[in-house]
Parts: C-alpha cells; structure tokens; sequence
C-alpha cells in the first residue's frame, strides 16, 4: 500500500495503483476521455494532466503509479488552461452537430466542452473527411466524431479478442478501421459502441429513437443465455429503444452482440402476449404422412425447418384464451396423460432465459408435481 | 501466388519475425501489400487483417496501392529544402499533371515519392530515379531524365 | 614491387555523382598497364558524405606511397595517368591538383574519436577493424573488468546519449544493472530521422564494427545476452554493412555462445525500421521491434524495469555505442577531458546547408558554433551573410548570428531554445526565410506524428495552417501570438519527445526572427523573397540580354520577348516557380 496527497488530501491506494485510480478513490473529479478502468492505460488525450510536486512538467494521472508521499495538485488555472487547449483541439477537428447527434446529453466531449465553456474556438482549420459510410446492420460508425481515444479499439482486443479494428494511417490522417477500410463485418457485440466516449459510434438502430429526455432506464436481466448478464432497458413512452448495461455489475457491462441490438422482439406485432390453445387444423389443410411436398408458409419465424405436420403452428388454428382458461387446460391435459401413460411418458424443458427462481420452480413442478426426472434445460440443471 | 506466400511464411518462422517482417517481405516481392495476402497471412497467424492494415498505413515503406512502373523520389531533407526541392516536386506533377493527392500517374507509369532524407545532403537537392540517386537536380534536369524514361517506354 | 602503395577512392553519392567509379577504372587501367602492385580501395562507400567528410571537393583521391599520404581533389579520369606518372612511378605528388588549404583547415579543429576508423579501414572487413585494436576493449570488459567496473568507467567519462536527450549513459547502464531479471535487451537505436542527419549512418557504414563491440560491452555492463539494432529502413547499406560485421564476429566468436572463451553470451540481431520518424523515440522503437504500430506508449515503467517485451532494456544510440570501445581502452579521463565539465567527449555533426565546407565532423563538446561555422565550414558560400544556424532537426531551433560564440553542450543549447538533438548543423544564410524553415520542420513532424495524442495530432497542424496563412500573406493581428500559445502548451502536454520538441522551430524563430513574421503578417513581404505568394518575379532590363534562356525553361510560358530583346514576365500566368531565377546566367531576374 502506498499512501499519497491529492488536492491536501490523504489516500492510501495498493502498489501500482495509478494516480488516477487514487484521485478517483477520493472522488476526486479528473476529466478523462480515453480512460477506461478495464482496459490498458493508453495517455493518448492528455486531458488527465496533473502536477506532482518535484516534477518540471505535467504529468497524465492515467499512466503515473502512485507513489508514496507523492504530493499531487490536479487543477490549478495553468492545468485548466492546459485541458482547455487540448479540448480546443480536439472540438477544431470534429463536427460540432450536437443538436443532431444521436449521444448529445451521453456525451462525454459534449460534457467536457460545456464545463471548460468553449463557445468559440482559438483554432480553426482542415478537419478529416470522411465520405464513406459503413453499411454493416449494427454499428453505425460516424467516424468524422471520432477522438481516436482508441477505447473502441482496445475493447475489441483486449476484452472480446476479436480485433476487427485498428488504428490506420498517423498524424492527423490516423483512423480507425476494419482492414482496407471495408465494411466493419465483426461478431457485433458493440462493445465498441458502449465505450465510445462521443457520437462516432452508436447503434444504427437507435437513429431517432431519442435521446437522453424522457428515457427511463429498467435494470433487468438479459434473457438470452445463461450468463445472466445485467441489462438496462432505455425506455421512452413505454417503447425500449436502447439496451446497455452498467459497469458495476457480474458481466461488468460487456454485453453481445443479442444482449444489446436483439431487443426488437419486445415491441414484434409477432410477438405472442395471450395464452393460445390450439382448436383444429387450418382449413383445407388435409394431414398426410406422404405430402412430402409440403411447403410452410412463408412468413416471420418459419418453423425452424422441421417438417410441417397439422400440429406446427402455422398449420393450426388457435383460440386466444385467458390465463385461468389456459392452466386449467395445461392441468387437465398432463393429468390425463399422466394417468394413461404414466408420469415418465412426461418430460420438462425449460429455459435459461427464465430466472434461476423460475428453473427451480420448474424442475420442482415436474419432479414433484408430475413425478418424474425428465426435466432439463439448455444451461443444464 | 500461394507459393510465395508460402516461402514468406517459412523464412518468417526461420528468423522469428514479426508482422513487420512479413509486410516487408511482401512490399518487396509485389511492389505493394496485396489484400488477399494480407488475409492469407491473417488467418494462417491467427493475427486479426485490422493489424497488418494498421502496421502497413503506419511505416511510409508500405504501399496499399500499387506503385507505377518507375519511382521517382524527391528527398526533402533540410538541405534539400533549403536548395529547392520544392521546385522539383512541382515541376514534376506539371510535367505529369498530377492531380492534387495523387501521387502516381494515370497510366500507372510514375510515381512520385517523398521522403524525409536519404542521407546524401553534400549533393543536395536530391532525386532518386528508380533507386539511381541524382545529386544537385533542377526541374528541368529531372524532367530531361524523365523523357529519357519515357522515350524507352519500359519500366525496370 | 612492395605492397606499400594504397590509392583510396572516395565513392560517397557525390564521389560517385562526379565520377568517382570512372576514377577507380582509370587507376585501375592505369597501374595494370604499368605492372605495378598497388592497393585501390573505395573509400567511402556509396552514402558516406562522411568519409572524408569533405564531399564539396569530390572525387577525393588518397595516394599512400611508403606511408606518405597525399590527397588529390576534384580528381578527374584523365587526371589518372599522369598521377600515377609523375606521383607513383617518380615520387613526385603533382603539387596542383594536391588538396589546398580548406582541405585541412576543414580537419584543423576536429578530433576523430567516433570517426577515427571512418573512411581509414575497410567496414567490410573485420581484421581491418582487429588491425587497429579492434575489439580490445570488448577483451578486456569480458576478462578483466566486473559489470560495475565499466560502469563506473562509462559513468566517470561524462558520456551523454548521443541520440539527442542527453542523458548520462552510465546512469543509464547502471540503472539496468540493478534490476534482476534473465532477460535483458540490448538495443542500438539507429533509426536517424531527423532530415539533414548522417551522422549515425557514416558510423553503422563506415564502422560498424565499434558499434557492435560497444554494444557487447553493454551487455556484459548490464547482463544481456541479445540484443538488437534498429535500422532505418532508408538505409540498406547499413544494414549490409552490420550484417557483414556480425556474421564475421560469429565467425570469430566475438558473438554468440562463449565469446572469447569467457563464458559470456551475446546474440546480436538486425531490426530494419519501416520509415517512420517516430520510432527514433524510444518506446515506438521498441513497439516496432515487436512488430506493432509505432505509436510511444506511456512511461509507467522505465525502459531499465521494462522496455522491450516488458523485459529490462538499455536502448542507446549508434554514436553513443561506437565511443565506449574507445573509452574502455583509453580511459574515462581522457574522455572527459576532451569536452566540458558537464558532457565529456565528443560530438559528429552533420553539417550541411549555406555552408562552403559542407560535410561530416566531429568536434570536442564546448567548441563554439563560430568555430565550427567558419573555421571548419569555411564560412558561408557565395558570399553571402549568415542568418542563422538550425541544430537539432526538427526538434531543435534556429540560433542566430549573435548567439555564435556559446559553446555546443546540451544545456547551452538548451537555454538558447534550440537542443543538441543527434548532431544534425544546418547553416542558414540571408536568402532563407525563418518562417518559411519553421513550416519546413512543422510539416515534417506534423507528417510524422503518430496520432496517438491531440496536442501533437492536431496541435501541430494547427501551428502549421497558422504558418501557413502567414506565409500566403493572410495571416492577421494575434496570429504570431496565438502560435506562441500552442506551441508553449503542446510542449507541455504532448506524449512523447517527438510532439515535446515539434514547437522547437517555430518558437525559436518567433524568438530570434520576430521581424520577419510581423513583415508577412503586416507588410505582406517576405524578406528573404522565399514565400511564393509573397512575391514577384520581374525582368531587369539593364542585366537583361536576351538570351531566351528564361523563356524557354518557363513552364508557364509566362515570358514574353524576341530574341535579342530584353524579356519581360507576364504575372498573370507566372507561376512563381523561380525556374526563370535559376537558369538566368546574367542575374536579370529579379525577386522581391
């Protein structure tokens, strides 16, 4: 443990703690924009700078260790003035549409130009074209707003291990790019999308979906896999637009690709909100075990290519029946089978998408209520 | 093409070498970092393409275009500088009429390149013709050696 | 007839640009014909400016009869003959053709510690390098002296590093000595970017041998058993030579296992750079090393704790490695006492531009500028007055005529705005304009910055469009003040030495040249009658004869006139190239 002063305050941080991490533990506010606590310390936007006593020039608190009796000083007008040039710089070379732009208001740059109060900018000059746009379904990648902080980068590698971007060019031509500056074809997990500390990257699905106003967020688990990882659903007039999750939580906000853009199904016309009891095959519809040439119908979900037979949904007709209706059929219908054929002619599949309570209840029901062992589930009981 | 990839592959696991030696390789054997070897050397590595891409467009060495037939190099090193290399830059894309960011000709038969110092500034301003180094240049003795080239019609 | 007849034929670019191959065959044919034995060896081999560091007066011929050297310059084929005549077969040097006076004016305050082998022993050859001592030093720090003995010697003989910062090698040596690890890395940077410098190049060419043998004795100093030499890729020659010299060191088991039968290891190998300025700096080197984009990597670890592949790595510059032999066999004293009290030995330097003697040189630290300027430069050429003197590259700065006599040592340097940096010296005369050199090294770092951190990506391009707009005449009130704003931050808040120093040029001139910035700004003139934009070019009558020369060389066809006839330029299609300046053999064309 080393024990250091930041601002005439004492912390005590363990070895190899950064300045920052120390700073941050006494809540300490440094402005950061290419920082990030899970990935490797890069120094590359400056913005970090303090000064340490002893020391002939400023410093970045992301790349210094902490050191014992360090005295560290991280504002002073001269550091402010410093951060407000840098940010200055960076603003000379970036858009400035806020008021179209899909994180105005989750905007770390926009945050940061609002407190150093940059109204009118000291530089004025070329700013990187960027004609081309990115056609892949997920990410869209507004590259002209990109800071090169290189989170987007660093994730890639360092936390999803694919690397489908990189760094290209240098100087003021460097960008960040799939390889030949094609179109970004990667697994689209957007972890990308949830470090980006601007607008440069952002869902294509949440376009005009709305903003920071009115958006509520509803911490939830995401219902895909096992891994159970911690959600936030964005949610404006009860529509969710938007899913990210928090860094504090078990998966440490890293999502996939289905746990953050899969969430359309929620609001699908599709989507099944009613209990259905199957009543009889469509009509004109003749069950036989030699149509081979059976077609299912087109339309959205298809039935996963099994063979169609009159007991496949698209075959049937369903009646829309309540709750009460919907269990007392379920009952009378295992209990009849149960009583023919015995409880092993049963079987139970559940889900991981339901909640470890909701699995329990399952297993329970069928080894207990039905009496048999023949109950499963994708993660496995 | 395969082969040669090949036997890039086998020298680079002979000398232990990195990404930059096998781009190296490849800038030498085709002028320029081809896509597909890339992606060739990519999956055989199991290094992702975005990093080959990445190391190619950093180090002035690499081209992503193919070059032209002949490669002029204007040095514009300090002394050169100072004794108008400049001029023969510009004089060169009139002579080509070059496009502004264009570097190589239509035809793919020139293309002109700078680089920061060759080392030879006693004799500057400096030109390289197709790895010939010219020492004292002028425009118009440049474009003289130009007209020789394009008088043979070939490249090298 | 006894061997004792050397004729060495200097083969830099220039030697070979005025015909130094066409020499050699000459003498060749020459002593063929007349039946004699006699040793002709190139000099300096294709690049070395540095051999005899005296390429103005090329082809330079050294004819060695009995031991007695004589030197021929501007030495033409048909000269041959009767060189080897009169001088050869008769004893007699043919006195007009000997080199002058500015020949040894030019070696007249040098001393050769570094380049004492240059151009004097065959690189390619490794008993050449033996013959004169070669590798002794490597002998005796491998079987009489402990680790912390050459340190102790390397750290009493004031050596600073070469490469530009300065700072002490024994320090450095010493701090990676005392981190324990099985690893340790070795690295020579010879990555010279800076434009104008050749100073590490004529070494790694001309001698590779000392830098090899400095860096084993590093090894042996910190405990490493590889090391690495990064090469810029621009230099092929080098590369060979190096190769060269470590093959034949494997040969003679000066490298690998058991070197010299002592039990010490070293293996040595060559990194080729792949162009980019950057990797001069010490953690892009070591990125690049790796095979990664040189982009520096923020110092939470000292390169001594861990440098290459988070391994424990002394990362010096050729220079610097090539004086250690020399230290370790003639002692820290002798070092020291040859340069200042706070930097012993001394310094090559690459110096080029206005100057009448341009070349390669080395001088003891604490000469003062003048000395190097006139004494051993020869003054400016053409006649023209001295303006200033750019030291450092493009991380240096402009030091002006007054500032002349300060002696050259790293914190003089420093305190007048410019730095030692690697040794490049360009000289400046009247006709330069200052603003137009700082744009000159702006654009340079502005192209070479990795774009890692903001201050350098774009800070740098903004001082260069500031420039820009002055040098174009549209630059106005509070623009020289707003470049001295961000040129003073971005000092401050860059990421690695290269965005650090970037401001250097402009700031220096700003410093020393105010004038000439406020007379583009407020006058829309450029005094030196550089920036294009800012002049115009016009026909003198009186000097004007006719000729047609300007007219036909004009690529605009912007010259009017019969032949005979005084000519005039038409401004509208003029393009300003200054093509018409440089053709006009009668100073007709005048531009202001």
């Amino acid at each position: 443990m080393v024990t250091l002063t930041i601002d005439g305050k004492k912390v005590t941080v363990r070895k190899l703690s950064t300045v920052l991490d120390a700073a941050r533990k006494l809540n300490i506010p440094i402005p950061t924009l290419c920082h990030h606590p899970e990935l490797s310390p890069y120094g590359g936007c400056r913005l970090c700078i303090i000064e340490i006593k002893d020391l002939a020039r400023p410093v970045t608190a992301c790349t210094t260790f902490a050191r014992e009796g360090m005295e560290v000083i991280t504002t002073s007008p001269y550091l402010e003035k410093l951060r407000k040039t840098t940010l200055e710089l960076l603003l000379s070379d970036h858009p400035n549409d806020c008021m179209v732009c899909e994180r105005a208001g989750d905007c770390t740059l926009q945050e940061l130009a609002y407190f150093y109060d940059i109204r009118e900018n000291r530089f004025v000059g070329e700013k990187r074209p960027f004609i081309k746009k990115d056609e892949n379904p997920f990410v869209e990648r507004a590259m002209e707003k990109c800071i090169l902080c290189g989170q987007c980068v660093r994730v890639c590698d360092e936390i999803q291990g694919v690397g489908a971007i990189d760094f290209a060019y240098r100087g003021l031509k460097t960008k960040i790019c799939p390889p030949f500056e094609k179109d970004l074809d990667c697994e689209f997990c957007g972890q990308c999308v949830a470090v980006c500390p601007t607008g440069a990257l952002t869902g294509k699905m949440w376009a005009q979906k709305g903003r920071q106003q009115d958006v509520r967020t509803v911490d939830t688990v995401c219902p895909y896999c096992g891994c159970g990882c911690n959600i936030s659903l964005h949610v404006r007039r009860n529509e969710v637009i938007r899913v990210s999750s928090k860094e504090d939580t078990i998966n440490e906000g890293w999502l996939c690709a289905k746990g953050r853009f899969g969430y359309e199904f929620i609001h699908n016309s599709d989507r099944l909100t009613k209990p259905l009891i199957r009543i009889s095959p469509k009509e004109g519809f003749e069950f036989s075990s030699q149509s081979p040439s059976f077609n299912p119908p087109p339309g959205k979900g298809g039935n996963g290519g099994v063979r169609s037979s009159p007991l496949t949904p698209h075959n049937s007709r369903f009646k829309e029946v309540s709750w009460d209706e919907a269990f007392d059929y379920i009952a009378k219908r295992l209990k009849e089978i149960k009583d023919s054929y015995g409880p092993d002619s049963i079987g139970g599949l559940s889900s991981a998408r339901c909640t470890n309570e909701e699995n329990f209840l399952f297993q329970k029901f069928i080894r207990a209520v039905i009496g048999t062992n023949n109950v499963d589930h994708c993660a496995r009981y | 093409m395969e082969e040669v990839l090949e036997k890039i592959l086998t020298t680079y696991r002979k000398e232990e070498g990195n990404i930059i030696s096998i781009l190296q390789y490849l800038e030498e054997t085709f002028g320029y970092i081809p896509e597909n070897a890339v992606n060739w050397f990519s999956k055989k590595l199991v290094i992702p393409a975005s990093r080959f891409y990445g190391i190619a467009t950093f180090y002035a060495q690499f081209h992503i275009k193919p070059p032209g037939k002949n490669i002029i190099i204007v040095c514009s090193g300090t002394a050169c500088h100072v004794k108008g290399s400049d001029r023969l830059i510009s004089g060169l894309k009139r002579e080509f009429n070059l496009p502004e960011g264009e570097d190589t000709t239509a035809d793919r038969k020139f293309t002109i390149e700078r680089v920061a110092c060759v080392g030879t500034c006693g004799m500057s301003p400096v030109a390289l013709i197709n790895k010939q180094v010219y020492g004292k240049m002028t425009a118009n003795k440049l474009i003289k050696e130009i007209k020789i080239l394009k008088g043979k019609k070939t490249g090298r | 007839m006894r061997a004792d007849i050397k004729i060495k034929v200097c083969m830099g670019p220039s030697g070979i640009a005025t015909g130094g191959a066409d020499v050699i065959e000459a003498f060749k044919n020459e002593i063929n014909s007349i039946g004699k034995k006699a040793i002709i060896e190139e000099r300096c081999s294709l690049h070395q400016v540095g051999c005899l560091g005296f390429c103005a007066k090329d082809v330079l011929v050294e004819v060695v009869v009995d031991g007695k050297k004589t030197i021929y310059e501007y030495v033409k084929p048909g000269m041959v003959s009767r060189i080897v005549k009169e001088h050869i077969l008769e004893g007699n040097p043919v006195t007009e053709w000997i080199a002058g006076e500015e020949y040894y004016n030019f070696h007249k305050k040098q001393i050769k510690v570094v380049l004492s082998n240059c151009g004097e022993i065959d690189p390619e050859d490794i008993n050449a390098y033996l013959a004169v001592g070669g590798y002794e030093a490597a002998r005796m720090a491998l079987t009489l002296m402990s680790p912390e003995e050459i340190v102790e010697v390397v750290k009493s003989s004031n050596l600073r590093g070469r490469g530009g910062a300065g700072f002490p090698t024994g320090l450095k040596w010493d701090l990676s000595l005392k981190i324990k690890s099985d690893v340790k890395y070795v690295i020579c940077n010879g990555d010279e970017g800076d434009p104008g410098a050749f100073m590490d190049r004529s070494v790694m060419e001309g001698d590779p041998h000392s830098v090899i043998e400095g860096m084993i004795i590093c090894a042996k100093a910190i405990g490493s058993h590889q090391g690495y030499i990064y090469v810029r890729a621009e230099y092929p020659l080098a590369v060979k030579r190096l190769q060269i010299a470590i093959n034949q060191c494997y040969e003679a088991g000066l490298l690998g296992e058991n070197i010299l039968g002592t039990g010490f290891d070293f293996d040595l190998k060559i990194y080729q750079g792949a162009g980019a300025f950057v990797c001069g700096e010490a953690t892009a080197l070591m990125r690049s090393i790796e095979g990664k984009r040189g982009m520096p990597t923020p110092k939470l670890w000292r390169s001594a704790e861990k440098g290459l592949w988070e391994k424990p790595t002394v990362l010096n510059n050729v220079e610097t490695f090539a004086n250690i032999p020399r230290i370790i066999l003639k002692g820290a004293d002798w070092y020291s006492s040859l340069g200042t009290e706070r930097s012993g030995g001394t310094k090559v330097f690459a110096l080029t531009g206005k100057m009448k003697n341009a070349g390669l040189i080395e001088v003891p630290l604490g000469i003062t500028l003048r000395e190097i300027i006139y004494d051993i430069g020869g003054g400016i050429e053409n006649g023209r007055a001295f303006k200033a003197v750019q030291t450092g590259g493009p991380s240096g700065g402009c030091i002006p005529a007054e500032l002349l006599d300060i002696e050259v040592d790293y914190e003089s340097l420093a305190l007048v705005g410019s730095i030692m940096g690697s040794g490049g010296m360009v000289v400046l005369d009247e006709t330069d304009c200052m603003v137009d050199i700082a744009k000159f090294f702006l654009e340079f770092t502005q192209a070479e910055s990795c774009g890692k951190c903001i201050p350098c990506r774009v800070g740098t391009k903004r001082m260069l469009e500031i420039l820009n707009r002055i040098t174009v005449g549209n630059a106005k009130e509070g623009d020289i003040e707003l470049l001295e704003e961000l040129g003073q931050d971005i000092k401050v808040t860059s990421l690695c030495g290269l965005g650090l120093t970037a401001p250097n040029p402009v700031l220096s001139t700003i410093r020393y040249f105010r004038n000439e910035y406020e007379a583009h700004i407020k006058d829309k003139k450029c005094p030196a009658a550089v920036c294009k934009d800012l002049i115009t070019f016009s026909i003198l009558e009186e000097f004007c004869n006719g000729c047609g020369a300007c007219k036909r060389a004009c690529p605009a066809d912007a010259i009017i006139g019969k032949r005979k006839k005084i000519h005039k330029i038409d401004p509208e299609p003029c393009i300003k190239c200054g093509t018409c300046f440089d053709v006009c053999k009668f100073n007709a064309i005048m531009k202001m």
